[in-house]
């Protein structure tokens, strides 16, 4: 049950574009077609899918305070987390080019359909990111850091093909010119953050209690409509979600 | 991009000023080169963590730019991605130490972000692009402008939410206090809470797309 819920919180809640604005540049760049955003979006599915409890273990074993314990007790006061960042990220290039041979070797056909883009995965950043945030949560073991890896890489997967799909329905209408392209993909991605905003209460299912605290900055008025509070109380529980994984 | 020129020239002539103008507004990393999105948008929610942050990227991409420039006849092509991801992630790395050490609030507010620098695609793009065949201080030059392209858009994003979201401007209340009603909120303006939320981020954005494309009707796209 842990892990279904894991999973979906990271695909939906938590997710890489919506929530929290990883792998943008691929993002806009790759989604033009829905047939190259399929090919991207399942290299990031799998690349996630290693690297994240790759990167799992090597945070257990090696960066986090006293993690060397294991090589004998006089090692326990090391401290290597300053090297995360590079370790990680030399993680995820090595394994990116691993992945690219393997492909390359046993499937030729999606090597070829996915072209350039398994390289670029490299400087995804919802890869990094995805290990970042699994360092930031502390998952107790490996299934947990695999599980939310595949979850933030469908996520992702997921994001990229709606996009996608929705670009290659909207060249036939009739955009403003400033607006054409960029522009209004970013207002279509924010439009789509709204709407996954509200699998915020999924989980929750409405039995826990609404969050006692008060956000600051959103006060609902003495003559505010029924319907008005109701909003303002699924934004506050997302938005307690969100400041609760940043301040984690 | 600039041509790449060997003949000497000053310092400060017409072609260098222009790397580091350029950037800033028809040739702006964020808006027009569409790159650098992925870390820029979830940190604007203040106006402080976006300049801050715009900062820490313009150090990192004119230090890093220079290091590849100087390297860029020593590393392989077959590795260089690798290397480039190194030296980006030593500086960050300073970065992320020195704000934890003097900044250790807006350290944590930014959490994971700092460290996404690395794949912050500008910075991958510039050294790709303008680093690897250029010198050193045309290079310097290219990386802080574009550095700086990409701040001030941060820079504006930030503005805005932190002023309409809520109501302040680096912390300090602009538009009187929301509880005791004074200033503008006793004329009943109120607060909109959801400009500091993640979908706002990327709208406010595309409305500063289509401002600039409006004005700059060179930008637009064909579709």
């Amino acid at each position: 049950m842990e892990f279904i819920q894991l999973f979906l919180k990271s695909i939906f809640i938590d997710n890489m574009v919506f929530a929290t604005f990883l792998g943008m540049c691929s993002y806009l760049a790759v989604s033009k077609k829905v047939t190259t955003a399929v090919g991207l979006g399942l290299a990031v599915i799998f690349v996630m899918l290693v690297t994240v409890p790759l990167n799992f273990l090597l945070d257990q074993y090696l960066l986090k305070p006293g993690a060397l314990v294991w090589m004998g007790p006089e090692y326990a006061d090391y401290d290597l987390s300053f090297l995360t960042f590079i370790l990680f990220i030399a993680t995820i290039a090595t394994m990116v080019q691993l992945v690219e041979m393997i492909v390359e070797k046993f499937a030729p056909a999606l090597y070829t359909s996915l072209g350039i883009f398994l390289p670029l995965i490299a400087v995804n950043c919802a890869i990094l990111g995805g290990s970042l945030f699994m360092q930031q949560k502390e998952f107790s073991n490996i299934s947990e850091a695999a599980v939310y890896g595949v979850g933030s890489g469908i996520g992702w997967f997921l994001a990229i093909l709606a996009i996608a799909a929705i670009r290659e329905k909207i060249r036939y209408s009739n955009v403003p010119a400033p607006f054409r392209g960029l522009g209004m993909t970013f207002i279509l991605t924010g439009l789509m953050a709204i709407g996954f905003m509200s699998f915020g209460g999924m989980l929750t299912g409405g039995d826990t209690p609404v969050a006692k605290e008060v956000v600051e900055n959103i006060n609902p008025s003495k003559t505010e409509v029924e319907e008005v509070v109701i909003d303002s109380t699924t934004l506050e529980i997302v938005k307690d979600s969100l400041t609760q994984k940043v301040q984690e | 991009m600039a041509n790449i020129k060997t003949q000497s020239e000053s310092l400060f002539s017409k072609k260098n000023i222009g790397l580091l103008k350029d950037p800033l507004t028809d040739n702006n990393p964020v808006t027009v080169q569409v790159l650098g999105i992925c870390s820029a948008l979830a940190i604007t929610a203040e106006l402080k963590a976006s300049i801050i942050m715009g900062i820490s990227v313009i150090f990192v991409l004119g230090a890093g730019n220079v290091v590849i420039s100087l390297l860029r006849n020593v590393i392989p092509s077959a590795i260089r991605i690798i290397v480039q991801l190194v030296v980006v992630a030593a500086l960050v790395i300073i970065v992320d130490l020195s704000l934890k050490a003097y900044v250790p609030d807006l350290a944590k507010k930014l959490s994971v972000f700092v460290g996404l620098i690395i794949t912050n695609c500008i910075i991958m793009g510039r050294f790709e692009a303008f680093a690897l065949g250029n010198g050193p201080w045309k290079s310097f030059l290219d990386g802080v402008g574009n550095a700086s392209g990409y701040a001030l858009i941060l820079v504006v994003v930030g503005f805005f939410r932190e002023l309409l979201g809520s109501g302040k401007l680096l912390g300090f209340p602009v538009f009187g206090d929301p509880v005791e009603k004074t200033g503008l909120y006793a004329t009943g303006y109120e607060n909109n809470g959801f400009m500091l939320l993640a979908p706002m981020a990327l709208i406010t954005l595309g409305l500063i797309i289509g401002f600039q494309r409006s004005r700059n009707k060179s930008l637009i796209e064909t579709n």
